[in-house]
């Protein structure tokens, strides 16, 4: 525990200096800095909306924060996950599309959520296993990966999946309401879980089941890495390759477990979308989420706990981002994109600190 | 000008601290000029750290640093170079496909601002070359040259630039006896000349041999400050560890069994004699010890990693009590009971980020109870690291701490726990000792011979000599991927198999 908070120590200094700099860039820009901090808490934390909202949005980078760890325990870089959440994506929703209307909504949405995690560990397992048998860089496959996701399925939804004459580019709905019910494959919103508990959490707001099972795969993700033998082995192939297979721990198997458990946590982002929020599969719903978990593992310190919170603060940056545009003058909401920007920065500052004083210490 | 410049360096109460560690605690010593001074101590005794304090590497907390009698303050190792100093470091600084002169010049090019005067500056290398009887040819390329020539192209280098005093570190731990014959002979003359060497080591053989005067080293501190001729081995090792130490090997005479390893035409093709074994063929017995002597690169890293499952052969047998484990993977090996020194144990032999306990179960991690059919079990590990970093006394012994904080030694004696922890009845052992202090050395000696006695089979690859004549029972050569003679390690002289790991003699 006292390592965790010491671990945690220098991502939170980053953080904070990242806010005071926003702040002179605030000021400077002609604005009261104190304004968009306040607008940023109220917006993100203030109001069961607010909160509701930072949670949605931290629900996707929970995934891919996590996806972005995982690989990078084992010493890849996982570049690739925004394509493999958007095949999972797209996978999640085929399912809805293609079963038969007459079997179970449950047993479908069980198999779209399956899809959903086995697409994502293909997707990212082929480089893993590119990687392991050729000695292929995961860093130019998984990129390549990416392209690869996005031209074959915005290929199926406009040519295959979409309703006819429907401008945008998204696939027919995989559930409906009908008679004042969801009806078709899909995941509970918060509201209905909490109902039999008596708590009245807004209908409006689309945080869903996702977000529970964002929760248990840090939980899953830590006991994996920290408490098996299988995580030891990941993890010492991470560390150091040459000892881990004088170990008799193989290189080649970890590389693709590695990269299929990573590849299988970015395709849970499909659940989120497609069967707790929008029921369909719409091309471009990703506001770069493969890429942000990469700046949220880096953040997170590539622990789970580090992970949700550096989640928790981007979803709470995008949230805050439209209020800070309107109620400023002189602000806009890019500003939370140059704050993100500089808290990768500071991180990043310090891990050139941190081998510097390790070199120093050799 | 003797008198007025007796002392060429001088140290005054120099401290330095990294983090908690106090590297070097108020030292102070003098170097005379035109002598050869010895600094002794085991790793992590501070030796390193002054020296580089003297070069400029680091700079000192507090205290003062005198060259040729005036107090200089050297902030990095150009003031250094220009106040006439010069390192050779243990691990080369050359590159490979330039020639001798290219790289002597690097960064010190004569000539004008834009053409380089290689003409004169050969002229200056042959020179000196000459002058020092250091007999490199100034238009060979590095790749060509021996490891021992290109330790004397560091040395040209620093002459080259004018260096008055020259710092060795550990010069003679890469060179073969012969080779640290001629290093001596060179030393000496450069002594002749009026330089001052100052040599960094933890070889007393070398030190009581070579040097005019000894500083010796522990925990940071300057403990000792004596002429060679009043010096003794032991007395020196007593100094250095703070105590009594052994520097024999006491054993008694083997009483070898069955053979354990047998290893028939072991053959490994490549695309260099580096890295090539060609029908090596030997076998090693229940208790006995099986040198391997040969100067680094001949073929024994390939053997041992060979036997020990991590790289396939390309012809040949290995035999475990007479089966072939050949289609037997690392970790089955070890189950076999094929215990495993690596020669590198930064690179093979540790996770230097994990703790000791995760480091204590690295290749025993999915045997039964150190884990289950998923979990790890904590408890059981914790306890048996504890039992371990207990028994073979490693320092400090907290099992959370990561394997980089511990010295080399205690390092190495994690590794020699967890590996005989196994009950190996064949171990396999590559330079155990290397960069290894005294007290470390004597215990993981006294553990090999323990482990021979209770009927273990022993095959030993080490770069130190000394090590393989005194631990082993048998010795073989191995020259360019051969087995080229074997040896009684009793009777054979150091010229003999001195000549045979030079392919001298077959």
């Amino acid at each position: 525990m006292k390592k965790l908070v010491r671990e945690l120590m220098f991502p939170l200094v980053a953080v904070i200096a990242a806010f005071l700099v926003g702040g002179v860039i605030v000021w400077i820009v002609g604005d009261s800095p104190l304004l968009v901090y306040e607008l940023f808490f109220t917006s993100a934390f203030g109001t069961i909306d607010g909160i509701g909202y930072t949670l949605f949005y931290a629900t996707p980078l929970i995934f891919t924060g996590l996806a972005v760890s995982v690989a990078f325990k084992c010493g890849l870089f996982n570049i690739g996950a925004e394509g493999q959440l958007v095949a999972a994506a797209f996978a999640t929703a085929w399912i809805g599309l293609v079963v038969p209307e007459s079997w179970p909504a449950l047993a479908v949405t069980l198999l779209a959520m399956l899809a959903a995690v086995v697409v994502g560990g293909v997707w990212a397992g082929i480089p893993g296993v590119l990687k392991a048998r050729f000695g292929a860089h995961e860093v130019i496959t998984t990129i390549m990966m990416n392209f690869i996701a996005a031209g074959i399925v915005s290929y199926l939804t406009q040519y295959h999946y979409r309703k006819q004459g429907d401008p945008i580019l998204e696939t027919l709905p995989i559930a409906e309401m009908k008679d004042g019910v969801l009806t078709g494959p899909h995941i509970p919103r918060m509201h209905d879980l909490l109902a039999p508990f008596g708590i009245n959490f807004p209908e409006r707001l689309p945080l869903n089941l996702a977000f529970l099972f964002a929760l248990a795969a840090c939980v899953l993700v830590y006991v994996f890495l920290w408490k098996t033998k299988w995580g030891f082995e990941l993890r010492a192939v991470g560390s150091n390759p040459s000892a881990a297979e004088y170990g008799g721990i193989s290189i080649a198997r970890n590389t693709i477990i590695a990269m299929a458990l990573s590849g299988m946590l970015a395709g849970m982002v499909g659940i989120n979308d497609v069967l707790g929020y929008r029921y369909r599969y719409y091309d471009g719903f990703s506001a770069g989420y493969g890429f942000t978990g990469i700046a949220v593992a880096l953040l997170g310190r590539n622990h789970p706990v580090g992970v949700l919170l550096a989640a928790l603060l981007f979803g709470a940056l995008a949230r805050s981002q439209l209020f800070i545009d309107i109620f400023t003058d002189k602000v806009s909401k890019d500003w939370v994109v140059i704050l993100q920007a500089i808290i990768i920065l500071f991180v990043a500052c310090e891990a050139v600190f941190r081998m510097k004083s390790k070199r120093k210490a050799a | 000008m003797a008198e007025d410049l007796k002392y060429a360096v001088e140290m005054r109460n120099v401290t330095k601290r990294f983090g908690d560690v106090l590297a070097n605690d108020s030292i102070s010593l003098t170097v005379e000029s035109g002598s050869i001074h010895a600094i002794i101590g085991e790793n992590g005794a501070g030796k390193s750290t002054a020296m580089n304090i003297l070069y400029g590497f680091y700079k000192a907390d507090s205290g003062e640093i005198l060259i040729a009698g005036q107090a200089r303050a050297i902030e990095n190792p150009g003031d250094a170079i220009r106040l006439g100093l010069g390192m050779v470091h243990q691990h080369f600084m050359l590159v490979e496909p330039l020639t001798v002169t290219e790289n002597i010049i690097l960064g010190a090019e004569s000539g004008s601002s834009v053409a380089i005067d290689f003409k004169q500056s050969r002229a200056r290398v042959r020179e000196l070359s000459t002058q020092y009887k250091l007999r490199i040819d100034a238009d060979a390329r590095i790749e060509s040259l021996s490891v021992g020539q290109q330790q004397r192209v560091e040395i040209l280098k620093t002459l080259y630039r004018g260096a008055q005093i020259l710092i060795l570190d550990e010069p003679t731990a890469v060179l073969t006896p012969q080779e640290v014959g001629e290093m001596f002979a060179i030393l000496r003359s450069l002594r002749d000349g009026g330089k001052t060497i100052i040599i960094i080591t933890h070889k007393l053989a070398e030190v009581l041999s070579l040097s005019d005067r000894i500083t010796v080293m522990r925990d940071g501190r300057v403990v000792g400050n004596l002429s060679t001729e009043e010096a003794t081995a032991e007395g020196l090792a007593r100094l250095m560890v703070g105590r009594e130490v052994l520097l024999r090997v006491e054993k008694t005479e083997s009483k070898p069994e069955n053979a354990v390893l047998t290893v028939e035409n072991l053959t490994l093709e490549s695309s260099t004699v580096h890295g090539s074994l060609s029908d090596v063929s030997f076998e090693v017995r229940g208790g006995e010890i099986l040198g391997i002597a040969g100067v680094e690169g001949n073929g024994q890293t390939e053997l041992i990693e060979i036997i020990a499952g991590l790289r396939p052969q390309t012809r040949g047998e290995i035999l475990l009590e007479g089966n072939s484990i050949d289609r037997l993977d690392t970790r089955r090996r070890k189950n076999l009971g094929i215990a495993h020194i690596p020669e590198d144990r930064h690179r093979r032999g540790l996770l230097l980020d994990f703790d000791l306990a995760a480091n204590s179960i690295l290749g025993v991690h999915r045997n039964s109870p150190l884990s289950g059919k998923v979990l790890l079990n904590e408890q059981v590990i914790a306890e048996r690291a504890n039992k371990l970093v207990r028994e073979y006394d490693v320092r400090p012994p907290n099992i959370r701490l990561p394997a980089r904080a511990l010295s080399g030694g205690n390092q190495q004696k994690l590794i020699v726990a967890r590996e005989f922890d196994i009950k190996p009845k064949l171990i396999l052992v590559s330079q155990p000792t290397r960069g290894v202090d005294i007290g470390a050395i004597e215990f993981i000696h006294k553990k090999l011979i323990e482990l021979r006695d209770s009927g273990a089979a022993i095959l030993l690859v080490s770069a130190e000599l000394d090590e393989i004549l005194s631990l082993s029972d048998r010795v073989i050569v191995m020259y360019e991927g051969r087995v080229v003679g074997q040896v009684d390690p009793r009777s054979v002289g150091e010229a003999e198999i001195g000549l045979m790991m030079t392919g001298g003699k077959r």
